[in-house]
């Protein structure tokens, strides 16, 4: 087992270092085959990996495989060492599984393209890093994949290298998460100065040990923990550079906001949840800033009218729900919900990746419509992935994945009415911007036809990902509805058992009930709305009053506006006014004083024996003067 | 008699160098060539030979000595010594300067001989400082590297060079009279109260100096914060960055800056230790201001080469701050930043003095869009630009967290303001790469990608980027015993003024100051 485990984040990487330095010179088959095969092969290692593991699990319900002590300093002795457990499990196997697919589909996106192999060099190097941030046994080797992913993001955001508008956006998704990666090396610093260790099982029992709950040390780990975890998750104050990072190509952002990326941050806060254990005021934060995130970006995404900004928007507010989760204590459900999303989300980009492409580069959903008869496979499973992201009860994986947020949310202490009441508006604002985006793309008449269709590469991962977005939620089902607690279970030796639950099966019904009457309620009004295609839709947006508030929402709640003037232009004019460097002016001073100087005593040099007589005569008589009068 | 050759093969090769260039310029560099390849090679062989060594506990302090006597009137010896410490900075030296010799193959034409000559003494003067356990020979070493870098800059340097030669020089002359100042100094307090009038390290060095301890201290700042660079005292270095050819770039930054830190670790951390420590808030400040406003200033500006200059006094801020925290560990990230930043640094030069040569321009406002005329070049810079702003698995992300995690255990809020530096480094590091890279191009100019010697160049450094980041083991280990062990000390110790009197570098402490064999 300790092969396929080291094999798993080595294959993609080896993958990355091949198409790096041979990359321009292979033919683009051999660099796709490297490319999607390196990760093919992966997910293929790790389905075997989980058959064993799950078949007969290893001592200790993990298995950890040692490269070598990366550095060892002052007591600090990080090992390049793999630890598999089931909670890594999880992650390794949604990241090579949708990335094998993102990966497959790329291989007919890309095509064409004059970047090609460049493109597989990073994607791979993009999986590889999330597989060591998922599969660390230490903190630092997880900020190596921290980092690594950070950086596959600014490299394929900004693959399109030539637009300046792409460059900004990726310039800009680095820059944002990098602030949270700081707070995240400041954890760390804090972390072993107290725990002399960064190891992520000891730290947690030393924590634990030698940290009381409540106790300040655990409440600034645990807040730099989540600073790392909110830039790199885009959550609130940090969600601005998700909705740019869309300027990518399309397989990219599915990649960005399924498997890889952003779902970095709630691992970090499952992986370290027992330091979250012993800061409830910090727990309490990652809740409230879950359920604003999850408002915030739901009510954005209903103004937008690029799809894919809808789409990173629906992402930023179904990661709000996984940080509710988490907050609330479930930490299994947060990672349920991102095992549903990651099918789901990466379904609906690559879906709107074929429309983009066969639309010739239209991403306006008002400029599509009609696509139902255009391009029916992807209709149908594109609608797969929007239930199972409007959670569209008892069919959907997202249905039961949100059902366990909410149940937790309810019953998770005394700000529990209102975290839920938070989770079930925005699962209420979720409906209406998805079926908003589905019936305005696909209903109503042909708009402008199709020039290119999928081919056999793309249409494949959009099927398998579309069965996986409606059966993926069977894992996992809530007490009234079959009781289902594999996933849970599963997930138990690590993050303990479902989270807070509601007292019995009849509340969990009556929270069912209204789930599934908020969700049946908004696809009325949705069908309402723009159940005739995008005429339709465009007579109700631009009905009177909503503009103003439209403005509003379609800016993302102004946060670009607000940072603009608050930290860019500040910092662009402070770089400016100072870019001959004040600090060197005394040197030039003393240069100028000398030069004066210089200049004024040459005057003296005339070469009239008169000024120079006159002068001796004047200094002898001072001279004389000071010493008679002294 | 191995550690004489490492100056004579230098020295040697300099004046054959010069000769050579009268018959053929090519022969002038390949002499050059020849006489850094056999240091190199001198240096991994003492390197290999005593590694096991290095990293037993209770080895000897240094690892191989030479000394005759030069002036015996004045107690003038001449005495070279090597531990772990300077073994890793001569390694780097020798290793910089062989790239930095093909990296100009084709930049230099005019008088070849000549400026090899003068690559060579600067060499020669920075491996000198390194090595010279006399505080005299410290001093003539120190003014030897000087004057050739002078040359190099004033002769083969860019449109303003005369000014910036001038600068650089008085700024160093300036620092380096203070420091000879205190040398003399410490040989006057000490051969008073002793009556062995010497410039002998080991007994200068850590000897009581009562009242005189801060002005002696001052001194020896003065000249390595001039040097190293610490802001305010920074600004002659942008300038003598810009002008000087490419060579001179990596050699400035690579080297020269290193030997104002070394400096500080090898002569003012053991000097006094109660002058140090009211000092080292001061000294960490220094830091974190040049990590910040070396990163501010790097961004704001519009020549490619001063960009760089100034991401070299940001990054040097870093070793700053882990000089003056005064920890073991962050000691043994300065080490390693030295080395990485050496690395990174003269890489970033090279790069600007390869762009230079192909457009005749440093403005990156006349740049953009090259990436698909250079992509190798491209990716040479985005890899290096990389390593500038610490991605973990290059060399400089374990040296600055090294530094960090250290300052971290004794003034963490010196070690959050810093990490800011982490956010600047990366807006600068971006911009830097994309400025030339990305984009549209602003005109028809078109960039020549790199061919193969320039591959060799990069790759060579590519390869000691990622060792260092991936498995930094052997350099940390080399440079443990001779710097870890001042840190400690101090860390240990209590900083209560009373009690402090000797307690790091007490003469019967095992640490590395305390030279067991000095007569």
């Amino acid at each position: 087992m300790a092969t396929l485990l080291w094999l798993i984040p080595v294959l993609p990487l080896a993958g990355f270092a091949v198409l790096a330095i041979l990359g321009r010179t292979m033919p683009r088959r051999l660099a796709a085959a490297i490319g999607a095969g390196s990760v093919g092969l992966s997910a293929a290692l790790a389905l075997i990996l989980a058959v064993r593991f799950l078949g007969s699990p290893p001592p200790g319900d993990a298995l950890t495989v040692n490269f070598w002590t990366w550095f060892e300093a002052g007591g600090l002795k990080p090992g390049l060492a793999f630890h598999l457990d089931a909670l890594s499990l999880v992650f390794t196997l949604v990241v090579t599984f949708v990335g094998f697919f993102i990966h497959l589909y790329s291989t007919g996106f890309m095509a064409g393209d004059e970047g090609y192999s460049r493109f597989f060099a990073y994607m791979d190097l993009f999986v590889g890093s999330m597989l060591v941030l998922v599969l660390a046994s230490n903190l630092l080797v997880l900020y190596l994949g921290w980092e690594g992913v950070g950086l596959c993001s600014y490299l394929l955001i900004g693959f399109w290298l030539k637009d300046p508008v792409n460059v900004r956006a990726a310039e800009k998704a680095f820059v944002v998460t990098r602030v949270g990666d700081t707070a995240l090396a400041i954890g760390l610093f804090l972390i072993f100065s107290r725990l002399g260790t960064l190891d992520i099982q000891e730290v947690a029992a030393q924590a634990a040990a030698q940290w009381p709950v409540g106790s300040t040390l655990a409440i600034a780990a645990a807040a730099l923990l989540l600073g790392g975890a909110l830039g790199k998750s885009a959550q609130l104050p940090f969600q601005t550079w998700l909705p740019d990072a869309m300027a990518g190509p399309t397989p990219v952002s599915a990649l960005i906001h399924a498997a890889t990326m952003v779902t970095a941050g709630v691992y970090l806060i499952a992986r370290m949840h027992a330091i979250f254990e012993l800061a409830p005021p910090v727990r309490l934060a990652v809740a409230v800033i879950g359920a604003a995130t999850l408002l915030v970006a739901g009510t954005s995404a209903l103004a937008q009218v690029d799809i894919k900004r809808i789409l990173a928007y629906s992402t930023i507010s179904q990661i709000g729900y996984m940080f509710l989760a988490l907050g609330a204590g479930a930490w299994s459900a947060a990672i349920f919900h991102f095992f549903t999303h990651a099918f789901f989300k990466a379904l609906l980009f690559l879906g709107a990746g074929v429309i983009i492409i066969g639309l010739e580069e239209e991403h306006d959903i008002f400029k599509m419509g009609g696509l139902r008869k255009e391009l029916p496979l992807v209709f149908w499973t594109f609608l797969a992935g929007a239930a199972s992201l409007a959670a569209v009860p008892f069919v959907t994986a997202g249905f039961y994945s949100k059902e366990w947020i909410l149940s937790a949310a309810r019953a998770s202490g005394p700000a529990g009415l209102w975290l839920w009441a938070a989770g079930l508006a925005g699962a209420f604002i979720t409906v209406l911007y998805t079926f908003r985006m589905v019936f305005v793309v696909f209903g109503g008449p042909v708009a402008n036809p199709v020039r290119r269709r999928p081919g056999a590469v793309m249409a494949v991962p959009l099927v398998v990902l579309g069965v996986f977005a409606l059966l993926a939620g069977f894992l996992e089902t809530p007490r009234v509805l079959g009781n289902l607690p594999f996933f849970s279970g599963l997930l138990r030796p690590i993050l303990g058992g479902r989270g807070p639950e509601p007292a019995g099966p009849a509340q969990d019904a009556v929270l069912v009930i209204i789930s599934v009457a908020v969700v049946v309620a908004g696809l009325v009004l949705a069908w309402l709305l723009y159940g005739r295609g995008p005429k339709h839709g465009q007579t109700t947006e631009s009905g009177a009053g909503t503009s103003r508030a439209r403005g509003f929402f379609f800016s993302g709640w102004g946060f670009d506006w607000a940072y603009d003037r608050l930290f860019v232009q500040p910092l662009a004019w402070l770089a400016r006014i100072n870019k001959n460097d004040v600090a060197d002016l005394p040197f030039r001073g003393l240069a100028g004083a000398a030069n004066g100087a210089h200049a004024a005593l040459a005057r003296t040099q005339t070469g009239r024996l008169r000024w120079y007589a006159a002068s001796i005569a004047v200094g002898a008589a001072i001279v004389i003067a000071v010493a008679v009068l002294l | 008699m191995m550690l004489p050759w490492l100056l004579g093969i230098l020295v040697a090769g300099g004046l054959l160098a010069w000769a050579a260039g009268r018959i053929a310029p090519a022969w002038a560099r390949w002499v050059a060539v020849a006489a850094l390849g056999a240091d190199l090679v001198l240096v991994a062989v003492i390197w290999i030979r005593h590694y096991q060594g290095l990293t037993l506990l209770g080895a000897p302090a240094w690892l191989l000595e030479w000394q005759v006597p030069w002036i015996p009137r004045f107690g003038i010896t001449f005495h070279l010594a090597v531990d772990g410490l300077s073994l890793v900075l001569v390694a780097l030296t020798a290793f910089l300067g062989l790239l930095s010799v093909i990296a100009s193959w084709t930049e230099v034409k005019a008088r070849v001989g000549f400026f090899h000559f003068n690559l060579l003494w600067v060499l020669a003067g920075i491996i000198g400082v390194f090595l010279a356990m006399d505080l005299f020979l410290f001093y003539f070493f120190w003014e030897l590297m000087l004057v050739p870098m002078y040359f190099l800059i004033g002769l083969w340097g860019h449109e303003k060079r005369i000014a910036a030669a001038f600068k650089f020089f008085l700024f160093t002359q300036a620092g380096g009279l203070a420091m000879l100042l205190s040398i003399l100094a410490l040989h006057f307090v000490h051969g008073r109260a002793t009556g062995v009038y010497t410039f002998e390290y080991a007994a200068l060095i850590g000897a009581p100096l009562g009242a005189a301890a801060p002005w002696i201290m001052l001194g020896f700042l003065l000249a390595f914060l001039v040097k190293t660079p610490g802001v305010p005292l920074h600004t002659w270095l942008p300038d003598a960055h810009a002008q000087a050819p490419t060579a001179g770039s990596v050699i400035l930054a690579g080297l020269l800056l290193k030997t104002g830190a070394y400096g500080l670790i090898r002569f003012v951390l053991p000097l006094s230790p109660e002058a140090v420590r009211a000092f080292a808030p001061f000294g960490m400040a220094i830091g974190v201001a040049g990590i910040l406003y070396g990163a501010k200033l790097a961004f704001a500006q519009t020549d490619l080469k001063r960009m760089v200059a100034y991401t070299s006094v940001s990054h040097m801020g870093f070793v700053l701050l882990g000089i003056f925290a005064l920890d073991g560990m962050a000691l043994q990230g300065v080490v390693l930043q030295i080395v990485c930043h050496g690395i990174s640094t003269g890489a970033l030069f090279i790069v600007a003095g390869a762009v230079q040569e192909r457009l005749k321009t440093r403005d990156l406002g006349l740049m953009g869009g090259f990436w698909n005329d250079a992509p190798r070049l491209g990716g040479a810079t985005l890899l290096f630009a990389l390593a500038s702003l610490g991605l973990p698995g290059l060399g400089n992300f374990v040296a600055e967290f090294l530094i960090l995690f250290g300052t971290f255990r004794v003034a963490p809020v010196f070690a959050v303001v810093a990490s800011l530096g982490l956010i600047a480094s990366t807006i600068y590091a971006l911009s830097l790469f994309q400025r030339i890279f990305h984009g549209t191009k602003p005109g028809a100019l078109r960039l020549q990608d790199i061919g193969a010697r320039e591959v060799a160049v990069f790759a060579a450094l590519a390869l000691a980027i990622v060792w260092l980041g991936l498995y930094p083991q052997p350099v940390l280990n080399t440079s443990r015993t001779a710097v870890a062990g001042i840190g400690d000390a101090y860390r240990h110790s209590s900083p209560t003024p009373g009690q402090a009197k000797g307690a790091p570098v007490s003469r019967d402490d095992p640490g590395p100051h305390v030279r067991g064999e000095a007569r």
